[in-house]
C-alpha cells in the first residue's frame, strides 16, 4: 500500500500509464478509445474518449477496490479529515442516498430541517424511513429558510428518542449553517448518528476562516458535492464517513444503486482536484471569498439589491455564513428573483446558478475571475436602471411549513388518483412538487396540499420558475392519495 | 536569418511581418506584451499576439475614431476614453483646444508604461494637463458615471480576451447613462469579413442598436487589422452622423489629417451590401 502522499493522484497516474501500455481493447466500451465514434471523438476530442475505459486489474474497480481507487479514497479521507471516503459517481444525490439508507431502513424515525434536497426523501421512499421535520426559521424579509436552532433539535430528539439519526444542510443552498457542533454532541449522547448534507459545502474542508465542516464538527456521514466548489466534473461526488460506521456495510449499500460501470472520467476527475484543493485549496478559496465579498459590496452600493452575508448571523438559526455565496435578494427592484434570472441570460448572456422568488444565486467558485464578477455587477445595475418598479404584489415567501400525514414510502406507493391541480386543496400529495434548483420540495409525497401551497405553486410557475416532480409534466393534474 | 511575427486572423490565414528586432516582451497581469521593430511597419505593439498598433498605419484608426464624431458633434468638451493605452487616440483628441478633459481608463498599467518607453510619439500626449489616467477595468469605472461624457470612445483589444466585457450588453447601457443627453458613443467594432469576427461584430452591433435610438457603422481601411478592413460604430443619443456633419465648421480648425476629411466622412458610412445585410440582421 501507498504511502499518504497528497501530491499523489493514483488513479491519475494510473490512466496516464494505461494510455502509454496502448493496449490493445478487447473489452467495452464499445467505441475503442474513440475510434468507432468519430463524430464523439471529434467533439470531445482524442484525449477524452482514450481514458473513457472500463474497470480491469490496473485501473481497479469501483464496485470492489483493492487498488489505485481504494489508494484514492485513502488520500480523499485523509484530505478531508474522514476515516473513510468513498468516490461517487452518480451525482451528490447518490451520496446523499447513499448516507441516508446507511443509517436508517423501514420504520426508522430520522431528524431533519424540512428545506432538504429532494434526494434526502427520495431515499426516505426507497427505504420506508419515517421524517421528523424540524421546520426551519424563516427569514420574514428575504423569505428564506433558514437554519435548523439548537432547541428546536433537542426537542426533536426528545420527542423523538426512537429515532436513528439527524441530518443537517451543511449549508442549505444559500450559505446558511446550523450550528454543526452542538447537533453532532445533542445526536451523539442520544445514540443517534449525524449525518450532513454537504452538497455546498467542499471548500469548507480546505479553505479558511469558512464555516466548520461536518468531519472537523464531528459528525458520522457527509456527502460532499465535489463538482461544485470542488471543480470535478459534473456527476462526480465524495461520500465521507466516520469511524463510528462500518465501511464495509456503506460500501455494500452503495453498490445496491450504483453503476457497475464507473466512469474513469468522474473518478479521475475527483482523484485530480483532490490533489488540488488538498494542495492549493487554501489559497484558491481564499480568492473565491475575497471576490465574493467585492461583488456583495459592488451589489449593494448599486442600491435596492441585497447581497446579503455574515450580518445574518444571529448565533442559531444562522449560526455562521458561507462567505463564498453570492445571494442577492431582488425584490425592492420590483422584480422576481426568478426574473431577474431571466433577464440576465436572455439579455446579458450571463447564466447564474438559480433564481426563486425574492432572490438570485451566482455561484462562484474555483474558476471565477474579476472581470466576470465585473459583468455580473454592470448587468445588475443595468437591470435597475431600466426594469426598476413597484414592488408591491410580489410574494416574498419562499418557504411553508409543511402538514405531513403519512410517510414518504407509504404516500408514494398508496393508492392514488389524478386531480387537477387547483382542486386538490385539501388532499394528500402523492408525488413532489419542486422548483428546479433549487430543488427543494414545496410538497412532498405525504404532505397535505394547501391554499398556500398552491398559490405559490400557481406564482412561481406564472413567474417562470421551472418545475418539476409531478408525474404530469406540465403540473397541470397532481397524484394525490385516494383514500 | 530571418525573423517573423505572425498573427492568426482566423486557424487558417495569417498576417506575417519581418521583425527586424523584438524591443520588448513580458507579460502583465492581464496579458502578454510585445513590440518589435519592422522595417515595412515601423515599430509594432502586439497585446496577446494580436497586433493594437504599427507606426505606420495606426493614423487611419486614431483619426477615424475621433474626428468623425468630433465633426458631428459641435460642442464636445469632456471625453471618456476606455483602452487606448498606447496613448494614440488622446494623441488626436488633444489637437482640439475645446476639449477641457480627458479621463482614460486603461486596465494594464503596463501597457501605458511600455508605450511611453518604445512608442513615445504616440504616448507624448498622455501627459497632457487636460488628460487623467485611471488604471481601472473599464466596465467597473463607467457604472458610476451618470450624464457626464459628451464623448466615449471605446478603442478596446478585440472581444475574445481579457477585454470582453467592453463588447456587452450591459456595458453598452452603462454608456447610456454615462452620456449626457447628446452624447455619442463610438467604439472599434471589429472586422466583418471572417467568420468569426463577424459574429462578434453582429452581436456587439445588435447590443448598441437596442440600447441607443441612433447606432450606425463606418468603415475603414487598417492593412495590419483582419482583412485589412475595420469598422467602427458610432451610437448617440441625438445626433445622426451624417445629418448632423458640420463639415464647415470642422474645416474650419484647419487640422492636418492623413485619413480622415470631411468628405470621406460621409463615405464611411455607405457600407457594402453584404454588410448592410448583416447589420440589418440584428437590428
Amino acid at each position: 500500500m501507498m504511502e499518504i502522499n497528497q501530491n499523489r493522484a493514483p488513479i491519475h497516474e494510473a490512466l496516464e500509464q494505461f494510455k502509454y501500455r496502448r493496449v490493445v481493447p478487447f473489452d467495452v466500451p464499445g467505441h475503442k478509445h474513440g475510434r468507432g465514434n468519430p463524430e464523439l471523438t471529434s467533439f470531445l476530442g482524442e484525449k477524452c474518449v482514450g481514458v473513457d475505459v472500463n474497470s480491469m486489474k490496473p485501473l481497479d474497480n469501483l464496485c470492489h477496490p483493492v487498488s489505485v481507487i481504494k489508494e484514492a479514497e485513502m488520500l480523499a479521507a485523509e484530505a478531508f479529515g474522514a476515516a473513510y471516503a468513498f468516490l461517487m459517481v452518480g451525482g451528490t444525490t447518490s451520496a446523499v442516498q447513499s448516507m441516508v439508507l446507511t443509517a436508517c431502513k423501514r420504520g426508522d424515525k430520522i431528524i431533519l430541517p424540512r428545506n432538504v434536497h429532494r434526494s434526502v426523501i427520495n431515499a426516505l421512499v426507497l427505504n420506508g424511513a419515517i421524517p421528523v421535520y424540524v421546520n426551519p426559521e424563516v427569514d420574514k424579509k428575504l423569505g428564506i429558510a433558514l437554519g435548523m436552532k439548537r432547541e428546536q433539535v433537542a426537542n426533536a430528539i426528545k420527542e423523538n428518542p426512537d429515532a436513528v439519526a439527524v441530518l443537517v444542510n451543511n449549508p442549505t443552498y444559500y450559505g446558511i449553517c446550523s450550528d454543526l457542533k452542538a447537533i453532532v454532541n445533542m445526536a451523539h449522547e442520544a445514540g443517534m448518528l449525524c449525518l450532513a448534507d454537504e452538497a455546498h459545502g467542499t471548500h469548507f474542508y480546505f479553505g479558511e476562516n469558512l464555516p466548520v465542516s461536518a468531519m472537523a464538527a464531528g459528525a458520522d456521514m457527509a456527502a460532499v458535492s465535489m463538482h461544485k466548489s470542488g471543480g470535478s466534473l459534473t456527476q462526480s461526488s465524495f461520500l465521507l464517513a466516520g469511524e463510528n460506521v462500518n465501511a464495509g456495510y456503506v460500501r455494500q449499500i452503495i453498490n445496491l444503486t450504483q453503476t457497475t460501470s464507473g466512469s474513469y472520467l468522474l473518478m479521475s476527475s475527483l482523484d485530480i482536484s483532490r490533489r488540488n484543493l488538498a494542495l492549493r485549496g487554501k489559497e484558491i478559496f481564499k480568492t473565491v471569498t475575497e471576490l465574493a465579498t467585492y461583488a456583495r459590496d459592488e451589489i449593494n452600493a448599486i442600491g435596492d439589491y441585497y447581497a446579503f452575508g455574515r450580518e445574518l448571523i444571529d448565533g442559531d438559526a444562522v449560526y455562521d455564513f458561507d462567505p463564498t455565496k453570492l445571494s442577492v435578494h431582488t425584490l425592492d427592484i420590483g422584480l422576481a428573483g426568478i426574473e431577474v434570472y431571466d433577464i440576465l441570460r436572455d439579455e446579458y448572456d450571463i447564466q447564474i446558478e438559480f433564481g426563486d422568488l425574492g432572490n438570485i444565486l451566482a455561484y462562484l467558485s474555483i474558476g471565477d475571475r474579476m472581470q466576470e464578477v465585473e459583468r455580473l455587477v454592470s448587468a445588475l445595475a443595468e437591470i435597475k436602471r431600466r426594469f426598476k418598479g413597484d414592488p408591491s404584489g410580489l410574494l416574498t415567501q419562499e418557504y411553508i411549513d409543511p402538514i405531513v400525514v403519512a410517510s414518504p414510502q407509504e404516500a408514494f406507493y398508496a393508492p392514488k388518483k389524478s386531480l387537477p391541480i387547483m382542486e386538490t386543496e385539501g388532499h394528500i400529495c402523492s408525488e413532489f412538487v419542486m422548483c428546479y434548483p433549487p430543488g427543494i420540495p414545496i410538497l412532498a409525497p405525504g404532505e397535505r396540499i394547501t391554499k398556500d401551497i398552491l398559490k405559490y405553486i400557481s406564482y412561481a410557475h406564472e413567474k417562470g420558475c421551472q418545475m418539476t416532480g409531478p408525474e404530469d409534466a406540465r403540473i397541470e393534474n397532481l397524484n394525490v392519495l385516494d383514500l | 536569418m530571418e525573423l517573423w511575427f505572425s498573427e492568426h486572423h482566423t486557424p487558417d490565414v495569417k498576417l506575417s511581418l519581418r521583425v527586424n528586432k523584438q524591443l520588448y516582451s513580458n507579460t502583465s497581469d492581464y496579458q502578454r506584451i510585445d513590440v518589435f521593430d519592422t522595417d515595412e511597419f515601423g515599430r509594432v505593439l502586439s497585446l496577446d499576439g494580436n497586433i493594437m498598433l504599427t507606426e505606420r498605419d495606426e493614423f487611419i484608426y486614431d483619426e477615424m475614431i475621433v474626428h468623425v464624431p468630433m465633426a458631428v458633434h459641435p460642442n464636445i468638451k469632456k471625453v471618456l476614453v476606455i483602452g487606448a493605452g498606447d496613448g494614440g487616440v488622446v494623441h488626436e483628441l488633444t489637437r482640439y483646444d475645446s476639449i477641457k478633459r480627458i479621463d482614460l481608463v486603461e486596465m494594464d498599467e503596463e501597457v501605458i508604461k511600455v508605450c511611453r518607453q518604445y512608442l513615445p510619439e504616440n504616448a507624448s500626449r498622455l501627459d497632457d494637463r487636460r488628460v487623467n489616467i485611471y488604471f481601472e477595468n473599464g466596465l467597473k469605472f463607467i457604472r458610476k458615471c451618470e450624464e457626464e461624457y459628451d464623448l466615449i470612445i471605446v478603442d478596446s483589444n478585440d472581444p475574445f480576451g481579457p477585454a470582453e466585457g467592453l463588447f456587452t450588453k450591459e456595458f453598452y447601457g452603462n454608456c447610456y447613462k454615462a452620456l449626457k443627453s447628446d452624447g455619442i458613443l463610438v467604439n472599434q467594432q471589429g472586422s466583418p469579413f471572417y467568420k468569426e469576427d463577424a459574429n462578434a461584430m453582429k452581436r456587439s452591433h445588435g447590443r448598441i442598436a437596442s440600447t441607443f435610438p441612433i447606432s450606425r457603422v463606418y468603415q475603414a481601411h487598417i492593412p495590419t487589422y483582419a482583412a485589412g478592413y475595420w469598422l467602427f460604430g458610432f451610437a448617440s443619443k441625438k445626433y445622426h452622423p451624417i445629418d448632423d456633419l458640420d463639415g464647415a465648421r470642422w474645416n474650419s480648425l484647419n487640422l492636418r489629417t492623413k485619413y480622415y476629411t470631411t468628405r470621406l466622412h460621409k463615405g464611411a458610412f455607405y457600407l457594402p451590401a453584404f454588410l448592410e445585410e448583416m447589420l440589418k440582421e440584428v437590428e
